[in-house]
């Protein structure tokens, strides 16, 4: 900053151009295509907004952020601008002097959401969003108490014909919005709009084309109030008795980063979490709602030992007390490690790199070493690019903005590396089945992990094996003519890293316990491979990188908290090409 | 002023077939276009601002300045479009000019776009106007066979062609902004700005708007020069720097409670006084003016001392007015509640909010229930602060929201609760209840 004396003499060197500006008197560095707000957040200054949102357009229609604004001149002088000017419009520039508690704002504030609260029904008491609502937090922070509005207020109609996803509580709307923006800026669907004018303005869908696009769940998260709200999550579960866990979709290889939220083990919903290195800020319908099989009453909570077909004499526990696990482990054991059998291993897409990695390590070590073979990768028609276009195209290049991959698993890339790493060449699935209907092996040990994953399978192999091994979540025509079947985690109770379709490595965290018995696969394959001390995903992938090329770069990092890029073309030596399978039909409600 | 004052806008008003092309040719048509397309472009720019021609939409922007705005460098289209949208309450010189001579208003389009470089003009037509637009349909075919309009016009090189758009049927179709997003075919919600149009306006391509009155002028400045534009007017006040002067001839509209309602075309700034007593035949049935609409409704008042003021672009500001706006008198009588007149005032507004802005759109609808309440007699003395706090926040603190509409709606606010406070006090001390007889409609 030049000082106040400096002299303004023009022959006076000019001084070093500024890159600075100033909110509330804190000194920030100008970003590049930064506005106000943005700034604002920098200097630990929050502008209250509504319209704006950073994947939209902007509308600066809410006039919830306004502020006042000036400039600082080379004297050191501020001169103030008469206007009040919405932050979320204006671009900042070196030497910019933004206010944010003068009376005149504070004033603005306050009116603006007396405003908005004034045909607000104020029914927090059975609104989904209390507790996450920014007209709570804001009339809290910028607003006064009470309304002075003595007339009726507005009524309107409850929308429930809005999506199949989603109930519009109309009455709360505060006009953001961002949810119409959302299906004409992101999807490219165009579903919603406002109808009627001035205050009378609601949100709507065209008759009989309600906003049921893959994105659509996301405007639930995007509206700031309690207006639209999911059908899925509605009256389930106040806010505030949730906890949240950092995790990554299953859904599909895009592996968006998501919020697991969970209440005494029960998984309630998924929320996108901001990640510039994966998704972005949302996530698709497939992925929010599809995971209510985790809380599936059946759900495998014991592991099972079946004695008809073991050639040992491994029983179930005794008694009701009794550890289930050392038997099945045991059994799992014996069978595997008798040297005159040939082994297969084959390892779920679904698995986390650190999982894949404890199984076969151990499945090489084994007197018969197993072969290692990547289970099959669920496919389902192409990649889906967002926004769609007028007639329902697709976009391409730069143009997209969300994309929902064909490949149905979150970690294909991560356990294919793996069994790369000690096969070489990765097989096609197919390949792998042919050889298991030929009979060339006699021991099968085959991992799931998501609901219906290995539902769709001809199976007409298992006849040929003496012995099969099933480490999975849920029954499936394969688990019932198991051996032994290993009750595991699904995503929620797991903990490791999954690699998406770019080779970016993210972290999914236990949310939630298993049911019963179950163990999460990371501390099942403990015990199995017999590695002293817990379960620990970080020293695993440590010792990983030490092993794998292809894990090198992630040694010490913590992958937190957008996760780390893997370099690609070591994950990619061969692109695999499975069979579609579906998955499994629609997802399993479990509550 | 020494010269009488010769109208020249409503000259051809009355003319058995005033709205043909042969008539309008005969009494000397088109040839300032003649003249405009013999001289370079910017030459027809630089005429326009030496005559000082200011917007008469309501915002009274120099015209030529507007111009002027328009990038140089830019490859592409640019568009002109007139905004015939004329929805300010008490506003009717548009129609008339479209009606009963609109030769005058499409002969000063052609010459505006020959200026900014436009090849195409959109003649946005506020949709209630049927006979407007079969008047306009025929007359813009007859240029067309004359070969006024389309490729070459008069021989030149210069090629323009103007397509008629009925509007939305909403008071924010003439925004400037709005007007452009309903001519895309869109919900008429304005835009923020910048960008402003002359950079990206319509089909985001540079863009003029201007009022059918300023083109009209246009058409007249062209034919007989900036200095003549100049002879009529108030002129620049040499103490205030930023002051534009109001020049050239202005329609203005008279309703309400006078004797002789009508359109009367006079130097720009007469007095209200002047035009009510001298041209409008008084106030009706004898009474006195409690108070007078300026320029549209969105203006505010003028009380009955204030009534000489002169009606130029500076006068109605200097009574705390928001401006000169359409130059659109509506006369109240002093038999007239002006509660009665603030409470259709605000309905109004309510009714045409676009609703984009949280101020606007709660403010206008709260204010009118307000004043719903307190006409069925249920006022209480603090609603009038309330009101004023209302209107405050949404139009005297610049920058509250993305259009003037919130302005306009404001205004009458602040002056009738400021200047006519006793009518309110007293509607609500005595408890009172105004007759229920619907008031004439918003729409
Ligand atoms: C709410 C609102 C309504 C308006 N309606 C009109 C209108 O009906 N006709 C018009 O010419 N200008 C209208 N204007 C002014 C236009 O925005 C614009 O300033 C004008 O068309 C410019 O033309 P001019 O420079 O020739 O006056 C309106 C402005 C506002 C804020
Ligand atoms: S939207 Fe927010 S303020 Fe409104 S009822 Fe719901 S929680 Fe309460
Ligand atoms: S429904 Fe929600 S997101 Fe949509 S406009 Fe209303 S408040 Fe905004
Ligand atoms: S000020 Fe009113 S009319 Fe203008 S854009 Fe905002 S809400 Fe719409
Ligand atoms: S966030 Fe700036 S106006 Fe809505």
């Amino acid at each position: 900053m030049t000082s106040p004396s400096s002299p303004q003499s023009p022959a006076a060197p000019s001084p070093p151009l500024s890159t600075t500006m100033l909110v509330d008197d804190v000194e920030v560095a100008v970003g590049k295509k930064e506005n106000i707000i943005q700034a604002a957040r920098k200097a630990g200054v929050e502008i209250p907004h509504y319209c704006w949102h950073p994947d939209l357009s902007v509308v600066a229609s809410c006039r919830m952020c306004l502020v006042e604004v000036g400039d600082r001149r080379p004297n050191g002088d501020v001169v103030m601008g008469p206007k009040l000017v919405p932050a979320c419009q204006t671009p900042t520039k070196p030497d910019m002097v933004v206010k944010t508690q003068t009376p005149k704002v504070k004033q603005s504030q306050s009116t603006t959401l007396e405003y908005l609260l004034l045909n607000h029904p104020l029914d927090c008491s059975i609104c989904d969003q209390a507790g996450e609502c920014y007209l709570q937090d804001y009339t809290f922070k910028f607003g006064h108490a009470h309304s002075r509005l003595q007339e009726p207020k507005i009524q309107r109609i409850d929308k429930h014909h809005i999506g199949e996803q989603i109930v519009l509580f109309t009455d709360r709307c505060v006009m953001c919005t961002r949810c119409v923006r959302f299906t004409r800026e992101v999807a490219g669907t165009a579903e919603l709009q406002v109808i009627n004018r001035g205050s009378g303005e609601e949100i709507d869908v065209f008759p009989g084309h309600p906003c049921n696009n893959k994105l659509a769940g996301n405007v639930v998260d995007i509206c700031p109030v309690g207006a639209l709200c999911s059908k899925d999550f509605l009256y389930k579960k106040r806010v505030w008795w949730l906890k949240n866990q950092e995790s990554v979709c299953t859904g599909c290889s895009t592996g968006c980063s998501i919020h697991a939220d969970q209440s005494d083990d029960h998984l309630y919903r998924l929320r996108p979490r901001e990640n510039p290195l994966a998704q972005g800020r949302f996530m698709c319908d497939e992925g929010r709602f599809g995971f209510h099989y985790v809380n599936d009453p059946n759900r495998l909570k014991l592991p099972i030992v079946r004695a008809d077909r073991t050639p040992t004499d491994a029983t179930s526990p005794a008694g009701k007390f009794d550890d289930p696990w050392p038997a099945a482990i045991q059994a799992v054991h014996h069978a595997m490690t008798r040297p005159d059998r040939k082994n297969i291993v084959i390892l779920s897409p679904f698995m986390t790199c650190e999982e894949a990695y404890l199984l076969a390590s151990w499945a090489k070590s084994l007197p018969s070493p197993a072969h290692l073979a990547l289970g099959p990768v669920p496919m389902t028609g192409d990649d889906d690019h967002y926004p769609k276009g007028p007639k329902g195209e697709s976009p391409s290049g730069r143009s997209i903005k969300f994309t929902i991959r064909a490949e149905k698993a979150p970690n294909r890339w991560g356990v294919a590396a793996i069994v790369q790493h000690w096969e070489g060449d990765l097989v096609d699935w197919s390949q792998t089945a042919q050889q298991l209907a030929a009979g060339q092996f006699q021991q099968a040990y085959i991992v799931g992990g998501a609901s219906g994953y290995l539902d769709q399978l001809d199976i007409t192999w298992v006849a040929s094996l003496s012995f099969l091994t099933v480490q999975d979540i849920l029954p499936s025509p394969l688990s019932e003519r198991a051996d032994v079947v290993l009750a595991s985690g699904s995503f929620a109770e797991r903990e490791g890293a999954f690699v998406n379709h770019a080779g970016l490595a993210q972290l999914i965290k236990p949310a939630i316990r298993s049911p019963g018995e179950a163990r999460p696969d990371g501390r099942l394959l403990m015990g199995l491979v017999v590695r002293p001390g817990l379960y620990h995903a970080a020293t695993i992938r440590d010792e990983m990188a030490d092993i794998m090329s292809a894990f090198k770069a992630w040694k010490g990092n913590s992958l937190e908290p957008d996760g780390l890029m893997l370099e690609r073309k070591i994950l990619t030596a061969t692109v695999v090409h499975v069979p579609p399978i579906s998955q499994g039909g629609s997802a399993n409600k479990g509550d | 002023m020494t010269t009488p004052f010769e109208p020249v806008l409503l000259k051809r008003l009355g003319k058995p077939d005033s709205v043909t092309l042969a008539s309008y040719r005969r009494d000397g048509g088109y040839q300032a276009l003649a003249k405009a397309l013999a001289m370079p472009r910017t030459r027809v720019i630089d005429i326009v601002r030496e005559s000082g021609l200011r917007g008469r939409g309501g915002a009274g922007f120099p015209c030529g300045v507007k111009w002027g705005f328009l990038p140089e460098d830019h490859s592409g289209p640019i568009y002109l479009c007139v905004n015939g949208d004329e929805s300010e309450p008490g506003t009717f010189n548009n129609r008339i000019l479209l009606e009963e001579d609109p030769h005058q208003v499409l002969e000063g389009i052609i010459i505006g776009s020959y200026a900014t470089r436009a090849q195409v003009a959109y003649l946005y037509l506020r949709y209630e106007y049927g006979r407007s637009y079969r008047v306009l349909e025929s007359a813009i075919a007859e240029l067309y066979d004359a070969g006024l309009l389309g490729k070459n016009i008069l021989g030149s090189e210069y090629s323009l062609d103007i397509y008629l758009h009925r509007g939305a049927g909403a008071y924010i179709c003439g925004e400037e902004t709005g007007l452009i997003e309903s001519l895309e075919g869109k919900r008429a919600w304005p835009r923020i700005k910048p960008p402003f149009p002359a950079v990206e306006g319509a089909f985001r391509k540079p863009t003029v708007i201007n009022n059918v009155e300023t083109l009209a002028c246009v058409t007249h400045i062209l034919a007989r020069g900036a200095d003549w534009f100049k002879t009529m007017g108030v002129p620049k006040d040499p103490a205030n720097p930023r002051d534009l002067g109001s020049y050239g001839p202005k329609l203005y509209c008279v309703s309400g409670h006078v004797e002789k309602p009508g359109l009367f075309e006079l130097p720009l700034g007469i007095t209200a006084r002047e035009l009510i007593d001298h041209h409008a035949g008084g106030v009706w049935k004898g009474r006195q003016a409690k108070a007078v609409v300026p320029g549209g409704i969105s203006m505010g008042f003028l009380s009955a001392s204030e009534l000489d003021t002169p009606l130029d672009f500076a006068g109605p500001g200097r009574v705390g007015c928001l401006g000169l706006g359409t130059a659109a008198l509506i006369v109240i009588d002093d038999q007239t509640s002006m509660v009665d007149v603030l409470y259709n005032t605000c309905r109004f507004f309510a009714h045409e909010s676009c609703g984009q802005c949280t101020p606007c759109r709660e403010g206008t609808a709260w204010s009118t229930k307000i004043l719903e309440r307190i006409r069925a007699g249920h006022g209480q003395l603090r609603d009038l602060d309330l009101l004023m706090e209302i209107a405050q926040s949404m139009g005297t603190i610049p920058g509250t929201t993305i259009c003037g509409l919130a302005d306009g709606a404001a205004w009458p606010m602040k002056n009738a609760l400021t200047k006519f406070r006793a009518d309110f006090e007293d509607h609500i001390q005595s408890g009172k209840k105004s007759s229920t007889r619907t008031l004439v409609g918003a729409h």
